[in-house]
């Protein structure tokens, strides 16, 4: 097991270098660059801004800075004060050493802040989103499964069911502005749009505040657009597993040496049925994650997605290369504890 | 197509023929066990709708879908004050547009029904795009196994860690900047132009190629892996046929069925794909009327004029929901033995 781990995290070595490679080819493949404007700038600005920047070099040179930046630790013994230039994602101190890891480089739209500033304020509202809509998908989905599954061909089956079609029929598109319109406008109960969370976070996502003004009444609708699309895929896939299950052998043996019905079926069917619901929470958990986006612009969030989108039209090469590879990593790390999450409930599985 | 199935399936029911096995027959069977399926019948009715409004919306629909008036924006007819009867007090009312008239003053329902063309053509050029990349891939990669099956594979893996989302909005923006002021008579000028005539399609279905026939891979190259071992491969090989022969006739009409119902299954995707792109303002190019354009100018005014989002949103989901029901049932239809199981 350790050893296939460490198989993983290099794989995931390469994968980020395959991501990054890409995404700067494509962004330098464009004509044009970040400090085009309408009326151009003068010479001497324009060679000076791409001094600055350093977009004056080879674009091979660019690209390996920009690895050396974001992969390679920097050590030293004095905690520098923070500039534009060394703002580390990771700061950390062991033994007297100061450790500076993940450099995303400045923002090119504003002077100002760091690639690094615009993760520590806008992702951590991105990932609380992302928490809770996966949470709003197990909560709705997996009970509605079990449901259909041990009370198959019955009204619960056929009404859960159709809840279902109508989860994985309704985008977030749909749905954001019809929640915002029924529960923001005509019941206003919740506001229609914005976000409440406020730093500090604890873990560095958890916000301290938890009461129903300062997060919940902002969360709820957001995370509904979102997880119920989710809720609908899991609730499919759990029935179909527990139905699948539920005919084994090893339940009518349970039965039949007198084990109580509901211990049959928390004990044998619903661990054995969880092991294909756990591998698609890998994928799941990547599309809620990047989800989040479409989610943010309709409810007017301020987390990533409004900053990648806007970046991408200001040609904000870091901000693009940064988010795009701090995706990418969440996206293969997913699907590692997936796997062995998987290998844990089906003791079958051995990864050599 | 339609008829002709459903003569068949009569045909086979009448017995006037002792159980020929004609060629078609798996299809035919399939057929009549989809529209047995009342949802997917359901959904495919919507779809055939859909279909006819989309062709003959110059007909059908009572304005074209860029003509502005802009004495009448955001004027709703008289009924609508009892479906969203917040608007009572300040409306103004205007009885020529069914369903309002948006902030420029278009019809609303006029460009609901030529939306309808955008979401449908992207419904059905993407999966062929995605099929013909993905079946490709696949079945190259299944077929010679070994070596470059594990190369080919472990590339889509790769692929697979790309927040796709994110990809997609990367290469709308590269193509949008890119194609933008070509030089005349270049490539990309040519490219530019088709654009523009297509409203911005064609980056669309582009964008949407690229990124979705990683999954028709996969799945091809596993049906392939499993057809290739069986005996009548090896026979066909004994009599010495080529690999493209085997190809061709043997193997995939054998996995054409798991194949098709993942790409129906994949629509509603492609279509809430195209929306989003639209909603972010990198999809179509105004004035083509895409139902995520319209509801993202909706959305602007959700809270005063919330029909100018509501009926474009629900068209939405309406498509998606006939899309959906109709890869079920073609599933259930096709593979029996999975019925009421997934």
């Amino acid at each position: 097991m350790g050893r296939y781990i460490v198989r993983r995290l290099l794989y995931l070595v390469v994968v980020l270098f395959v991501v990054s490679a890409i995404t700067f080819g494509l962004m330098h493949a464009v004509p044009g660059g970040p400090f085009d404007r309408e009326k151009a700038l003068p010479p001497e600005i324009m060679a000076n801004l791409e001094k600055r920047y350093h977009l004056d070099d080879p674009l091979v040179v660019q690209y390996a800075n920009y690895l050396y930046d974001v992969f390679v630790p920097q050590f030293s013994t004095t905690a520098t004060t923070i500039s534009i230039e060394d703002d580390a994602l990771l700061k950390f101190n062991v033994g007297g050493v100061y450790v500076r890891w993940m450099n995303f480089g400045p923002s090119f739209s504003s002077r100002s802040r760091t690639v690094n500033d615009i993760f520590r304020d806008q992702l951590p509202i991105s990932i609380q989103l992302g928490i809770l809509a996966l949470l709003v998908a197990l909560i709705i989905g997996m009970p509605m499964g079990i449901l259909g599954a041990l009370k198959q061909n019955t009204i619960f089956d056929y009404l859960g069911m159709s809840v279902a079609i109508f989860g994985v029929s309704v985008p977030v598109i749909v749905l954001g502005p019809i929640l915002i319109w029924i529960f923001g406008v005509v019941l206003k109960v919740l506001p229609p749009t914005g976000w409440g969370a406020k730093p500090p976070y604890i873990l560095g996502f958890i916000p301290s505040d938890l009461s129903w003004d300062g997060f919940w009444r902002f969360s709820i609708m957001p995370a509904i657009a979102l997880g119920l699309g989710s809720s609908a895929i899991i609730a499919r896939l759990t029935r179909a597993s527990l139905l699948q299950v539920i005919r084994e052998d090893y339940i009518r043996t349970a039965r039949a040496k007198g084990l109580r019905e509901n211990l049959v079926i928390t004990r044998h069917a619903l661990k054995n049925s969880l092991i294909p619901v756990v591998t698609i929470l890998g994928p799941m958990f990547a599309a809620l994650v990047t989800g989040t986006f479409v989610t943010e612009l309709t409810f007017g969030i301020p987390g990533m997605g409004r900053y990648f989108v806007t970046s991408i039209t200001n040609r904000d090469y870091p901000v693009i290369m940064g988010t795009i590879l701090l995706y990418a990593f969440f996206l293969v790390i997913a699907n590692l504890v997936v796997d062995i999450v998987y290998a844990y409930l089906d003791p079958r599985i051995r990864y050599d | 197509m339609t008829a002709q199935l459903n003569v068949e399936s009569k045909h086979n029911l009448s017995g006037g023929q002792p159980l020929t096995q004609k060629r078609e027959s798996l299809f035919a069977d399939a057929f009549r066990r989809l529209l047995r399926n009342r949802a997917a019948v359901v959904g495919g009715s919507i779809i055939v709708i859909l279909i006819l409004l989309a062709v003959l919306a110059p007909v059908i629909a009572p304005a074209p879908y860029d003509l502005q008036v802009l004495d009448d924006q955001n004027t709703i007819p008289k009924w609508l004050t009892s479906v969203f009867p917040t608007m009572a007090p300040y409306a103004r009312f205007s009885d020529s547009y069914p369903l309002g008239a948006d902030y420029v003053g278009r019809d609303l329902l006029s460009r609901i029904i030529y939306g309808a063309r955008i979401s449908l053509t992207v419904a059905f050029i993407g999966p062929i795009i995605s099929l013909i990349i993905g079946v490709t891939y696949g079945s190259i990669s299944g077929f010679f196994g070994g070596r470059v099956d594990n190369v080919m594979m472990r590339f889509v893996d790769v692929l697979y860690a790309f927040p796709g989302l994110l990809f997609i909005i990367l290469l709308m923006a590269f193509f949008r900047s890119t194609f933008s002021k070509p030089d005349p008579g270049s490539f990309s000028y040519a490219i530019s132009q088709m654009d523009a005539r297509m409203g911005g399609m064609l980056f669309i279905f582009i964008g949407i190629g690229l990124t979705a026939w990683e999954t028709m891979a996969r799945l091809t190259r596993g049906q392939v892996l499993s057809v290739r071992e069986k005996e009548y491969i090896e026979a066909a090989r004994t009599i010495g046929a080529t690999n493209g022969r085997i190809m061709f006739n043997h193997i995939l009409p054998n996995i054409v069925g798991p194949l098709v119902v993942a790409e129906t299954l994949a629509i509603p995707g492609y279509i809430s794909t195209e929306a989003f792109l639209s909603f972010i303002g990198i999809g179509v190019n105004p004035p083509t009327p895409s139902w995520g354009a319209m509801i993202s100018d909706g959305a602007q005014v959700v809270r005063t004029y919330p029909n100018q989002t509501i009926f474009p949103a629900l068209a939405l989901a309406i498509t998606m929901f006939a899309f959906n029901f109709l890869g079920d049932g073609l599933r259930d239809a096709l593979d029996p033995r999975l019925r009421g199981t997934q």
